[in-house]
């Protein structure tokens, strides 16, 4: 029920919407309020707080649906859901919860704000500090690459509050854009091109000391956690993005003739269909997998880290076959499905690139065969 | 003002989706979802109780077990309850049938309105609420554009062939939905969890006494003939001739 709520508001909200809001570069306030009244801003916020009480695989199917039809409105729900709230639900105090949960849940987008300049796959080299005055922190610092930051009204900035302990000093605030945020600079990206992506500065900015979220000192612990699962929600929107493709491209191929034969008729392209279409299904099944375990309690490392590494391949794969077998066409940006060639990229990089995935998979391994 | 809504909802093959016919039969593997004009009342029903003229909308339908998804949605869009009558897969179910159960059911449950989609999207009957309302011997307003609650009646605008005419409508009513009386919610993430703890009663014809057994047979189902190509004609005069002895409708 839930898929097809979602199906339907992708399709009859957000679609006629998407091509113009690529063009244009920004996620128009509609489909942000959209999303908010939908319940897709609070999917695993609880009841009392105004969100929907669904469950994590609820959200990831959330995000693959809205994928579907546009994978930049589907990471600005999924940055939103997995890794801003999760990290409140997780690690706020009752006051952090009550105070920003409900805000994210209703009307107020979020932000995570981990990477800097110097501080990409190294993401413990992180250079913005948090110095204590009396009961506030001073915060100063930049970050780079931070989705949602334009819209954003409620940032996790992980600030060292102590550089000569290392990663040890890394903590998370909770900063409110009216705190002082500066935005820098609008990205102009290859892919995802309306979900915003900004570089921000932060200029002595004092945030209260009840703002820390959890513990002083365990910013990188929450962040390589809250990392693991968000990473099972790109996986999800890279399937979104491999569905999508197939969405647009086979019905086409159904109607398009050549020499007297629909395109979807020639043996040649059945089989790299059926090809995509069994990595796809594969692709699937790792992540809900991955899913299941997370929801379990039991370890989803590894299987996280397949997901997201397989889905964005699939992903890349899957549009660029697309538009090979819809032709020329399939080239145009009025077709719909170039976008989501250049929407598949982003996928290898962040939350965590497809380099690094490789790595945590062969880590974990080893640990299984001492 | 403290209505009783009941709101017949009905599972169909989803409006999108091209419908096929293989071996004489329609092929029904394929995506289903609620009558449009079923939404269309399921939300006027629902805009009713908020406005606080009705103070309960139940969603009935009559179909089989997958049915239940058709409820949910109707109860996840704001309806309070909902019945569920149950017929074996692949039963069919006419509309004077449907009109039978339904009227076991308003003995039952006493609605004040039954509000109706005008027509299903894969019959195209439209004759459900008007059959109802000929068994209850109530009043009947179809094709609402726009109902208006006055007192103890319903002010009913109709589209018809001619325009639009406006009926007062005495209570107990049925109305049926037409395309421009509304548009339906969608089903937010919070309401669709709220959906699943509201109340589901399931039942048979048999335990409303209802034989479903069609009154009418299908003979037969096919694909209409596939568009071959038009001609361009140079007179009127030639398309005279045309129409007389090539397509012979003259």
């Amino acid at each position: 029920m839930l898929k097809e709520a979602v199906q339907k508001f992708a399709r009859e909200a957000v679609k006629p919407r998407v091509f113009e809001m690529d063009e244009n570069e920004i996620l128009e306030k509609p489909i942000w309020d959209g999303l908010f009244e939908q319940g897709l801003m609070g999917i695993e916020t609880p009841e009392e707080l105004g969100g929907a009480g669904m469950s994590f695989t609820a959200a990831i199917i959330a995000v693959e649906e809205l994928a579907r039809i546009d994978p930049s409105v589907s990471v600005a729900c999924d940055v939103h859901n997995t890794l801003v709230n999760t990290m409140l639900r997780h690690h706020g105090s009752q006051f952090l919860k009550e105070k920003y949960l409900t805000r994210l849940a209703t009307d107020t987008v979020g932000s995570f704000c981990l990477t800097e300049a110097g501080a990409g796959s190294d993401a413990f080299a992180l250079a913005t500090t948090a110095t204590k005055k009396g009961d506030k922190y001073i915060i100063n610092g930049g970050k780079m690459w931070i989705t949602n930051s334009w819209e954003a009204g409620i940032y996790l900035v992980f600030a060292n509050v102590d550089p000569s302990k290392g990663y040890k000093g890394i903590t998370c605030f909770v900063v409110e854009k009216e705190m002082g945020v500066h935005i820098n600079k609008k990205e102009k990206k290859l892919g995802i091109k309306c979900s915003s992506t900004c570089e921000l500065s932060f200029d002595d900015i004092e945030v209260p000391a009840e703002n820390i979220l959890g513990e002083i000192g365990k910013g990188y612990k929450y962040a390589i956690e809250i990392l693991n699962e968000g990473r099972i929600g790109i996986a999800a929107q890279m399937l979104g993005i491999a569905q999508g493709s197939l969405d647009i491209a086979l019905p086409y191929m159904n109607q398009r003739k050549q020499f007297g034969t629909a395109i979807i008729d020639f043996q040649g392209i059945q089989h790299q269909v059926a090809q995509v279409a069994m990595e796809l299904e594969a692709a699937r099944l790792l992540t809900y997998n991955a899913a299941r375990l997370k929801q379990e309690g039991a370890s989803f490392i590894k299987e996280a880290a397949m997901a997201k590494l397989f889905a964005t391949q699939v992903a890349e794969k899957a549009a660029s076959k697309a538009i090979e077998w819809v032709g020329g066409v399939g080239f145009t940006r009025d077709f719909g499905l170039e976008k989501f060639y250049r929407d598949a990229k982003i996928g290898a990089i962040y939350e965590g690139t497809n380099n690094i995935q490789l790595q945590t998979i062969a880590k974990l391994l080893r640990k299984e065969y001492p | 003002m403290s209505l009783k809504l009941l709101v017949p909802v009905k599972r169909v093959i989803d409006y999108a989706v091209k419908v096929r016919v293989t071996g004489g039969k329609i092929d029904t593997n394929v995506k289903h979802s609620m009558n449009p004009f079923d939404e269309i009342a399921v939300e006027e029903a629902v805009r009713m109780r908020e406005k606080k003229f009705a103070k309960e909308v139940i969603a009935v339908t009559i179909g089989p077990a997958k049915s239940a998804e058709t409820l949910r949605t109707a109860l996840a869009m704001g309806a309070d309850r909902a019945i569920h009558v149950e017929v074996p897969e692949n039963s069919e179910v006419l509309p004077l049938q449907v009109a039978k159960l339904l009227k076991a059911i308003a003995e039952k449950e006493k609605p004040d309105v039954v509000f109706l989609g005008k027509q299903a999207i894969d019959d195209d009957s439209s004759q459900t609420g008007q059959m109802l309302a000929g068994l209850m011997g109530w009043s009947q307003a179809a094709f609402a554009n726009k109902i208006e609650v006055s007192g103890d009646k319903l002010t009913v605008t109709r589209e018809v062939d001619g325009g639009l005419e406006t009926i007062a409508s005495k209570l107990p009513t049925i109305i049926t939905t037409d395309l421009r009386l509304n548009e339906p919610r969608y089903a937010t993430l919070p309401n669709i969890m709220k959906a699943k703890k509201k109340k589901v009663d399931k039942m048979t014809p048999a335990d409303l006494k209802v034989d479903i057994t069609p009154s009418i047979e299908t003979i037969k189902i096919e694909e209409p003939p596939k568009r071959a190509g038009g001609k361009k004609v140079e007179s009127v005069d030639e398309l005279v001739e045309k129409l007389k002895n090539e397509a012979k409708v003259l």
